[in-house]
């Protein structure tokens, strides 16, 4: 638009040259380089994959991943089915023992087939989801404290700085006999596998966010804190109406940072602890050892990967609602 | 129009602040008495002090010695009743013009109005800055010019007992500035508001002002001059420019400015850096 402005009387066939030039540019940036890009990396990967034989066979080029996708999928429908018969032939046996006897007391067992790929990555992201969550809550409301008074950022600090770099690895021992010692109960409404995930993956999470929130919070300009102060705004108030929206891009950096994160300590954990989840999908198939594990482990990398790009996505899709500053370039 | 009751007094007004080389007397001993309703400018070179005293007299500061008493209260804390406009408009770029001024208008009278009440204020005082037909357009969105006509309105929504601009027409282009300054001079006739503004503008200061308050150089900065401009009002910029007296205020502040205080820069005169900001 701007362009053709200030083009102002050029004529026509120019005009529309140039917006045809404008359009091929938005197409190879957009579209073109990106297949570029994925096509020698596959052709690289297949060449490299014929070369590499390791004891459980050639290492999976293309072709193999995408033929055990198709396996893994198949395998969750068979799987589907299976669980509905189990279901389907629990409930006439009840049934027919009701009416025999009708002061059965009809038992409803749930099925117990081995979870498909599909649910080890709603397991994951399920998990991920609550630790992120717990992580947030806990790492905004410190962040802002810690951006708003230079006090409770010189007591935090030496905190943050020395568990922020500590791998969620040397966590997880201690998460996984902390839950195991707190949480007694008889009817649990969590497994404890799931909570151990979560806790691991939230105290990963906690450092980005509140770092970043920390930082947002203390840059806020001073003419706007001057207008708070002219207007005698109460500290909730200030909080509410100034501070957390001038510091929302810098809380969402943060919060990104922390997903991301999050995803990469889940599928460790998973794989360390034995917790449900792809992690565990990865070392289930990497002790399994059959000719097409290694292919399965290389679909697991490429849905690990993917899953990750699109929480970075909807959290970008997220900041954009939620931020005032509709210019601002997100990427 | 000039109420001889005491209205705003600063006496003895000092400030000091520290810096890794010991303390910075930024101000010394600035004595002044506004009467209701009177217009004040304050002028001089830059890193004078001349913001560091309107942030005192907002309580945006503390002064170290002596103090500021409105209406026999003495002032130690900022407060609606000081409204500031700022430099750089200090609209809250999420919200639109409307809600700025809302934003104010909801906090001085949350329990003196109602809903419809507060609505209607806001508008009027948006009127007041000719910004009605933009009041649903955020700071982005509208002018240089027009985010200070908002930031006029939000000032005067509070229904100020002192109206506090810190070089509100700085950073405009020649025309725009007339055009507010105009505005000013309207609003100022029909509200009444006693006002302190900071100006680095000669024409600007006798234009509008009914005292020129001229600070000498710091370190240590104090009121070196006063000067009253007895011009008829309303004042109309056109007919003034040929006006001997207007000739000869502008000529004494002039004087003032590049004879008596002419500006040497040496380091000893550059302010610390805290303080230089909103100065420069």
């Amino acid at each position: 638009m701007s362009k053709a402005a200030t083009l102002g009387k050029v004529i026509p066939v120019e005009f529309k040259k140039s917006m045809q030039s404008e359009w091929m540019k938005t197409f190879i940036n957009a579209a073109l380089l990106p297949f570029i890009g994925i096509l020698v990396f596959l052709i690289l990967w297949s060449a490299a994959a014929k070369n590499i034989e390791t004891s459980l066979g050639q290492f999976p080029g293309p072709s193999a991943v995408y033929q055990q996708t198709s396996v893994l999928i198949d395998e969750h429908f068979a799987e589907r089915k299976k669980a509905e018969a189990f279901y389907e032939r629990q409930e006439a046996r009840n049934q027919a023992r009701l009416k025999v006897d009708p002061n059965y007391q009809a038992k409803v067992r749930d099925y117990t087939g081995k979870p498909t790929f599909f649910d080890q990555i709603w397991t994951s992201l399920y998990t991920v989801m609550i630790g992120f969550l717990i992580a947030s809550v806990i790492a905004v409301p410190l962040g802002i404290a810690c951006g708003l008074s230079e006090q409770t950022y010189a007591a935090i600090n030496p905190l943050i700085q020395i568990f922020k770099p500590v791998s969620p690895l040397a966590w997880l021992p201690l998460v996984t006999m902390v839950v195991s010692a707190v949480y007694v109960t008889d009817d649990p409404a969590f497994s404890k596998s799931f909570l151990t995930s979560a806790f691991t993956v939230a105290l990963c999470c906690l450092w980005p966010t509140l770092i970043n929130t920390a930082v947002g919070v203390s840059n806020i300009s001073q003419d706007l804190v001057n207008v708070s102060r002219v207007l005698r705004l109460g500290r909730l108030a200030h909080v509410v109406k100034i501070v957390l929206p001038s510091s929302i891009p810098m809380i969402f950096t943060g919060l990104r940072l922390s997903l991301g994160i999050g995803w990469m300590v889940l599928i460790a954990a998973e794989m360390l602890a034995q917790n449900p989840g792809l992690g565990k999908f990865v070392w289930d198939e990497f002790q399994n050892g059959s000719s097409e594990s290694l292919a399965r482990i290389m679909v697991a990398v490429l849905v690990i990967g993917l899953i990750g790009f699109i929480l970075d996505r909807l959290m970008l899709l997220i900041q954009k609602s939620v931020s005032w500053d509709k210019n601002a370039i997100l990427r | 129009m000039i109420n001889e009751q005491k209205h705003l007094e600063l006496s003895q007004v000092g400030i000091e602040f520290p810096t890794p080389k010991g303390p910075f007397c930024a101000l010394t001993d600035v004595n002044l008495k506004i009467a209701k309703g009177e217009f004040i400018s304050l002028i001089g070179h830059s890193g004078c002090g001349k913001s560091t005293v309107l942030n005192i007299v907002a309580g945006l500061y503390q002064a170290t010695e002596g103090g500021v008493l409105l209406d026999n209260k003495e002032v130690n804390e900022p407060g609606p009743e000081r409204a500031v406009v700022f430099q750089n408009h200090s609209l809250l770029p999420w919200l639109t013009a409307y809600q700025n001024v809302e934003l104010a208008v909801k906090q001085v009278f949350k329990k003196r109005m109602s809903k419809s009440e507060m609505h209607d204020w806001v508008n009027h005082n948006l009127e007041l800055v000719h910004m009605t037909h933009a009041a649903h357009k955020r700071p982005d969105e509208i002018s240089g010019g027009m985010k200070q006509r908002v930031g006029i309105a939000r000032a005067l929504a509070m229904q100020p007992k002192v109206l506090l601009m810190d070089e509100p027409f700085g950073a405009l282009d020649a025309l725009t500035r007339a055009h507010l300054q105009d505005s000013l001079m309207e609003i100022h006739a029909d509200l009444g508001n006693t006002v302190i503004m900071i100006t680095h503008d000669v024409d600007e200061a006798v234009l509008l002002s009914d005292r020129i308050v001229m600070m000498t150089n710091g370190p240590s900065a104090t009121v070196g001059e006063v000067l009253s401009v007895n011009l008829e009002r309303p004042r109309a910029r056109l007919a003034l420019a040929d006006n001997p007296q207007y000739n000869h205020y502008r000529h004494q502040v002039l004087t003032f400015l590049y004879e008596k205080q002419k500006k040497v820069e040496t380091v000893a005169s550059k302010k610390p850096t805290s303080n230089t900001r909103k100065s420069a």
